[in-house]
């Protein structure tokens, strides 16, 4: 649909619209004339389903319901047009500065350094960034070695109906994923240290940016569920050496059971209690990416994408994607879902290109009501906190839901060797693919990597040039690589292109300083949540490798 | 080396006729801030001592000297007049001419391919237009010299690493600059300027240097090296700030040359520890044409006497070992250094880069208790450790030269080793066993030490291993293990050194057994008056003073480690033991050590707490204040020389006439007076003493005793006759009858000298004939 194309024109006159003005409107349909007709509506994940869920908890914004209303584009800027003398015209002028730290605002960066002397690791570092669009956002992402093990898991993860799930995920995967792979002897020892009190091994050392916070109240709870799980495979002990891919698949299918039982169970806290149900009923899709020298495994759930961008040997560069997304586009997830389910609901498993006519990813974390039994999803509600009861959207049955489930959060694992020319790998959430192709977000990082280091180089020559010119020039020069235009981060800089870029593919400040001073309300409109990693592959080190082979 | 280097210099072009540009300036550093005049200020003192003129002057009087400086954010400076710049071509030209007339050949366009070697000693050097026989090689060749040990029959290793170094050359000024105006250094822009055929010659040393030719020099030909403006720009920003007359000046070039740095910023010289007449003189940090004339002195004297005619184990390349010989680490350790010839120089610096090369397996436990590590010979030792709750300053705002933030933690380290028992991880020592089948160990270590090493099994002595003169090559401590071995404990850096001159002074046909197994053991030192009860409780051997007096070993098990060798010393002169351990028993008995430690109050202590007790107990250190110029009647240390032993050994004659005439420096120990250790500024090593008004000689080390409550400077004193400058005598009544000042940065203390150290600080316990007199760990 037209609105999806960032290429929208837009109307700042127009921009801070009260969207209340629609809310008796949307309040006269019936719920399930919206079901028929929301589907179309640009909100990516789940459609909205009543009026009464603006208010609610999960904070579904309310512009995604009258979108819905306004599927044309013309019918949409019309009502802008209509709407322009209702409100004071206001005008929107970020300045550059302003737009900086705007953008600049959740922008990570971690380098392994080269002072480092022992370092040996295929990662030259890696710089991440998130843009809201939903507010609070509902992206996540984390990075962290692994202490235990060699590698280092790098993953972003898309909120949907709230941001719980994905903040759950986006603290809790890597420990699965760690433990996964830990040796049986280390676990031994972890367990021996917990169960005597000791001081536990670091399994993880975290990277992160001083807004990605993790859950204080539940990190016991949380705990309990992972030590139970390194228990298990305590137990299980097979005494074969972990696989990569198969340990990814585990812990992912580990959590997504884990999140499902604590909503089960409940907690006696009653904040707890609440919290574990809303995890289990947001949902998250998850991209995660191990690398361990020149293995890289990228293990995707739902739409978020995993791309690598390769120089070729003329220096441009080819974008090679390592996830497949799951929705309605991937033709195999579709037949899956189709062969999986019984012929009866062929028609209304896969509805709109959504997933019983509601969720576009094809698999996701949490997300209970399209994994639990309908018994299992009364149960849980009525015996629930009263927020729950009241939650119309929890409460709501997704329609022809016959042979639960029908979600899973069973990744796709791809491997990939790396070679020399494998320059970096992008993860990044649907909010950056669906605003920009896959080869312009590949040649614009390449560019920005290599164009950094490599500004052109002043000579004399024979000509006449006084210290004080030299002096000014240099100033100059220097002055443009630091400026508030020039980006440190390579995520902050493919944002900056995703958000402003006009139709020559440059960035257009009025336009980037229009789109980031959208009101809250409208910003879900034009633009999702973006949250980009970029990590920067060691060319040396993986060229070391592969002649160690040899 | 920098003032033999001028003085040749000045004379070159009136003994060669050839002009080598030679002008004396005079050179002005400047000081932007207080702790930079406070460096300054120790550098005049120490220079003006030396004879060099040097004055600390005002910015006023700068402006007077060079009119040009900008000298609003200045605070002082120092002015040296007789420093001088020359042309380096020229003065390259001019030697190599005056050595053609001594019947010096010079081949020029000829490479060198290899070095060829027999018997361990060079042969004759390969090139591409044939063989060359000869009994020495120089290997000189700058920043291909790494590329050039490598290539010979047996590889030499020689650390050094190229940086791109940039210099900017101008037209002259429309009022030409007068080739006399004075060379300016001005440390705090990172830049140096000097006067060039009417305009300016100035570069700098940046903070990001540009570490080129790591792969070797075919990666890029020296030619085709690019000026890098951009990278250049902090350096011309600092120029135009200091001088900012010159913006109208213009360009001519800028030149980009690389120069090769070493690990610790001092240059490589003297003769290989593995090839007899392979001699290296390179990496000079960027100061080759200053310090070359002094440099080539030593170098020659080196050749032709054995050994240059001052200390100079400081360039000597046996500091090295292969260990600094990777690629990787040199490259990440020459961009720390570059940029160091221009920073502020404190007190107890360490690199940063190259680090974690060599450890201890107790690292890891001792490093998650706080260690803070420095780092010796590639091997990481803790300083000290920071309690929990407690932080220190910041790395580059804990630079000074007044009293450091680790002060009292230092303090209460001291204090648990004097009262408990502290456990100091000392495993950095080299630690050589040499046996053999029959009496040979014996005879040649008799030969080559100068006590006397035919003692009962068990015993330990401290002996030096001195040169024909007489002087310390070596201070060590050899354990007698059984009739035929004998186990040898040297300083961290004597690893290389040691090594090569037990090898060239043993009988070429000795069958005596050498291993280095300096990475077998951990060492741990077992320090303070409850050492004994911790040991006692982990092991059945009884090990109080009337079973275990000191300075002797036995092997015992602790706690389930079997095997373990127990020397009853410290290196400081409190109660304790040393435990040498096989590595895989380490963890174990420090374990037990600690757990059993408790109840006595044990803690690590590092080697700051241990460089404080034994400076306040007069040990001195073998290569900060002994050298192979001072002798052991020279340091207090006759005890240690057996003259009678019945054999001979080397240096024995030397120690004989001086024992007859008497000593001409003397080690002393002073204890500084009216020094306010909260306010003053804290000795270093360096410091000039007077006596009586006089100077006589310089401090080697010093540290603050926490049980004398003042600071304790170790140094030499010398006599010199007032009137011709003769080094006469000194004798104890000479040291003893004077009033002694140290001069710290200009400002005087008193001080008072002593030659033998306080009994009083010395466990009542201890017999003074035992007393175990010995220290060789770390500044």
């Amino acid at each position: 649909i037209p609105v999806r194309s960032s290429r929208l024109p837009l109307f700042c006159d127009a921009m801070p619209a009260p969207t209340q003005l629609f809310f008796p409107l949307i309040r006269n349909c019936e719920m399930g004339k919206i079901y028929s007709t929301a589907c179309y509506c640009h909100h990516k994940h789940l459609c909205c389903l009543s009026p009464h869920l603006v208010h609610n908890h999960l904070r579904y914004a309310p512009q995604k319901k009258f979108a819905t209303l306004c599927r044309p584009n013309e019918n949409f800027s019309q009502f802008i047009h209509a709407r322009s003398y209702v409100s004071t015209p206001q005008r929107f002028y970020l300045t550059p500065p302003q737009v900086n730290s705007i953008l600049k605002a959740n922008e990570y960066s971690f380098k392994v350094p080269e002072f480092d002397g022992k370092n040996v690791s295929s990662i030259l570092g890696f710089d991440s960034n998130q843009l809201p669009a939903n507010a609070p956002i509902e992206d996540r992402r984390s990075a962290a070695t692994c202490l235990q093990t060699r590698g280092m898991l790098l993953g972003v993860f898309d909120g949907h109906a709230g941001c719980a799930c994905a903040q759950a995920v986006s603290e809790r995967l890597f420990y699965y994923i760690a433990v996964s792979l830990l040796p049986h002897e280390t676990l031994l020892e972890i367990e021996n240290a917990v169960e005597s009190g000791r001081a536990l091994l670091p399994i993880l050392q975290w990277h992160k940016h001083p807004n990605d916070y993790f859950s204080k109240e539940a990190s016991k709870l949380y705990f309990n569920s992972l030590r139970t799980y390194w228990q298990e495979l305590i137990d299980l002990n097979t005494g074969e050496t972990t696989d990569v891919k198969e340990a990814l698949i585990n812990a992912f299918k580990r959590l997504d059971n884990d999140i499902s039982l604590e909503a089960q169970v409940g907690d006696p806290n009653s904040f707890l209690n609440y919290l574990v149900l809303r995890v289990a009923f947001s949902g998250a899709t998850a991209c995660v990416a191990h690398v361990d020298g020149v293995d890289l495994h990228i293990a995707n759930t739902g739409d978020s994408r995993a791309m690598l961008g390769v120089q070729e040997e003329d220096g441009s560069w080819s974008a090679v994607a390592l996830s497949y997304d799951h929705n309605a586009q991937n033709e195999s997830e579709v037949a899956r879902l189709k062969t999986e389910h019984p012929k009866v609901e062929e028609k209304s498993v896969v509805k709109q290109d959504r997933l019983l006519g509601l969720l576009m990813p094809f698999r996701a974390f949490g997300d209970v009501k399209f994994k639990w039994s309908i018994d299992l999803q009364k149960r849980v509600i009525e015996s629930g906190p009263d927020q729950l009861n009241d939650n119309e959207y929890t409460k709501f049955i997704p329609p022809n839901y016959h042979t639960p489930p029908y979600l899973t959060a069973e990744p796709e694992v791809i491997y990939h060797k790396l070679r020399p020319q494998d320059k970096f790998l992008i993860l990044a959430t649907d909010g950056l693919w669906e605003t920009m192709h896959r080869q312009d977000v590949v040649r614009i990082v390449g560019e920005y990597l290599t164009g950094v280091h490599h500004q052109q180089p002043i000579a004399v020559g024979g000509y006449k040039v006084t210290l004080g010119q030299m002096h000014g020039l240099l100033t100059e020069r220097r002055a443009r690589i630091s400026s508030v235009f020039e980006d440190q981060n390579a995520a902050t800089h493919l944002i900056r292109h995703a958000v402003g870029n006009n139709e020559f593919g440059t960035v257009d400040h009025e336009r980037l300083s229009k789109m980031l001073s959208l009101p809250e309300e409208l910003a879900r409109m034009y633009r999702d949540d973006i949250t980009i990693i970029v990590i920067q592959f060691n060319s040396h080190v993986v060229g070391a490798y592969q002649n160690e082979e040899f | 080396m920098a003032d033999y280097s001028n003085k040749l210099y000045e004379q070159l072009e009136q003994e060669t006729g050839i002009k080598t540009g030679y002008v004396r300036t005079g050179s002005i550093s400047l000081a932007q801030t207080q702790d930079r005049l406070i460096s300054l200020k120790r550098i005049a003192s120490r220079l003006k001592v030396m004879g060099i003129p040097c004055e600390i002057i005002t910015p006023k009087q700068v402006a007077q000297l060079h009119p040009m400086i900008n000298i609003h954010d200045l605070v002082g400076a120092m002015h040296m007049p007789e420093d001088a710049v020359v042309s380096s071509a020229d003065v390259s030209l001019a030697l190599a001419n005056a050595a053609s007339r001594n019947g010096v050949q010079i081949h020029e366009r000829t490479s060198v391919s290899h070095v060829m070697i027999q018997k361990g000693a060079v042969a004759g050097v390969e090139t591409d237009r044939g063989q060359i026989e000869c009994q020495y090689f120089v290997n000189c060749a700058g920043q291909w010299a790494y590329e050039l040990g490598l290539s010979s029959e047996e590889p030499i290793s020689i650390p050094l690493h190229a940086c791109e170094h940039f210099y900017l050359l101008t037209r002259p000024l429309k009022k030409p600059l007068e080739s006399s105006t004075p060379t300016i250094v001005d440390p705090d822009g990172r830049i140096y300027v000097r006067s060039w055929q009417g305009g300016i010659l100035s570069g700098g040393f940046e903070k990001n240097p540009k570490p080129i030719f790591t792969e070797g020099r075919n990666q890029l030909e020296i030619q085709n090296l690019h000026e890098d403006w951009d990278h250049f720009e902090p350096l011309l920003s600092a120029l135009l700030r200091r001088m900012p007359g010159l913006e109208a000046l213009e360009i001519m070039q800028l030149v980009n040359c690389p120069e090769s740095f070493t690990p610790d910023m001092r240059c490589i010289m003297g003769e290989s520890p593995t090839v007899r007449g392979y001699f290296v003189l390179a990496g000079m940090n960027s100061a080759g044409v200053s310090l070359g004339g002094g440099a080539g002195k030593h170098l020659a004297e080196w050749m032709v006497n054995d050994y240059p005619s001052e200390n100079v184990w400081s360039l000597d390349l046996k500091r090295f070992g292969a260990l600094q010989s990777s690629r990787t680490f040199l490259r990440h350790r020459v961009m720390e250094v570059m940029p160091l010839i221009y920073d502020l120089k404190v007190p107890r610096w360490d690199f940063q880069t190259g680090r974690q090369l060599r450890t201890s397996p107790l690292y890891d436990r001792l490093d998650a208790q706080g260690a803070q590590w420095m780092e010796k010979h590639g091997f990481e030792r803790p300083k000290y450790f920071v309690p929990p709750g407690k932080d220190l300053l910041e790395l580059d705002q804990s630079k000074t030269f007044y009293k450091p933030d680790w002060f009292d933690i230092v303090g209460a380290e001291v204090k648990c080793c004097k009262e408990a028992v502290c456990v100091i991880d000392m495993s950095s020592f080299t630690k050589f066993e040499i046996g053999s089948t029959g009496g040979q160990a014996l005879e040649v270590l008799q030969y080559l030490f100068s006590n006397d090493l035919d003692v009962p099994v068990g015993h330990i002595v401290h002996t030096g291993m001195l040169n024909q003169n007489g002087g310390y090559e070596n201070d060590c401590s050899v354990v007698r293990l059984n009739k035929r071995s004998f186990f040898m404990i040297s300083p961290t850096d004597q690893q290389v050194h040691c090594w090569a001159w037990l090898k060239r002074h043993m009988p070429s046909d000795s069958n005596l057994l050498m291993e280095d197994v300096t990475w077998k053991y951990t060492a741990l030192n077992l320090i303070g008056p409850r050492a004994v009860d911790v040991l006692s409780e982990l092991s059945y051997a009884p090990v109080t003073q009337e079973h275990f007096p000191s300075l002797f070993c036995k092997e015992m098990s602790v706690g389930y480690a079997n095997g373990i060798r127990v020397m009853s010393m410290t290196h400081t002169g409190e109660p304790g033991f040393m435990l040498y351990i096989p590595i895989e028993y380490a963890l174990h008995v420090y374990n037990e050590v600690m757990s059993v430690g408790q109840k006595y109050g044990i803690r690590n202590a590092g080697y700051y707490a241990l460089r404080s007790l034994r400076i306040e107990k007069f040990f001195a250190f073998w290569g900060q204040d002994l050298d192979t110029f001072t002798t052991p009647l020279e340091c207090g240390r006759e005890f240690r020389v057996k003259l009678d032993k019945g054999t001979d050994f080397i240096g024995r004659d030397a120690l004989m006439l001086q024992k007859q005439e008497g000593v001409y420096k003397r080690f002393t120990m002073f204890i500084l007076e009216d020094h306010d250790t909260n306010l003053d500024l804290w000795p270093w090593w360096g410091e000039p003493i007077y006596r009586n008004g006089h100077y006589v000689g310089q401090t080697t080390s010093s540290a603050y005793s926490y049980t004398l409550e003042r600071h304790v400077c170790l140094g030499f004193v010398q006599n010199f006759d007032p009137e011709t400058g003769e080094e006469l005598l000194v004798t104890p009544d000479f040291i003893n009858r004077g009033e002694y000042e140290i001069k710290i940065a200009g400002q005087r203390f008193q001080a008072k000298a002593k030659l033998y150290p306080f009994s009083s600080l010395f466990t009542p316990r201890r017999r003074k004939d035992e007393m175990e007199l010995s220290g060789y760990q770390g500044k």
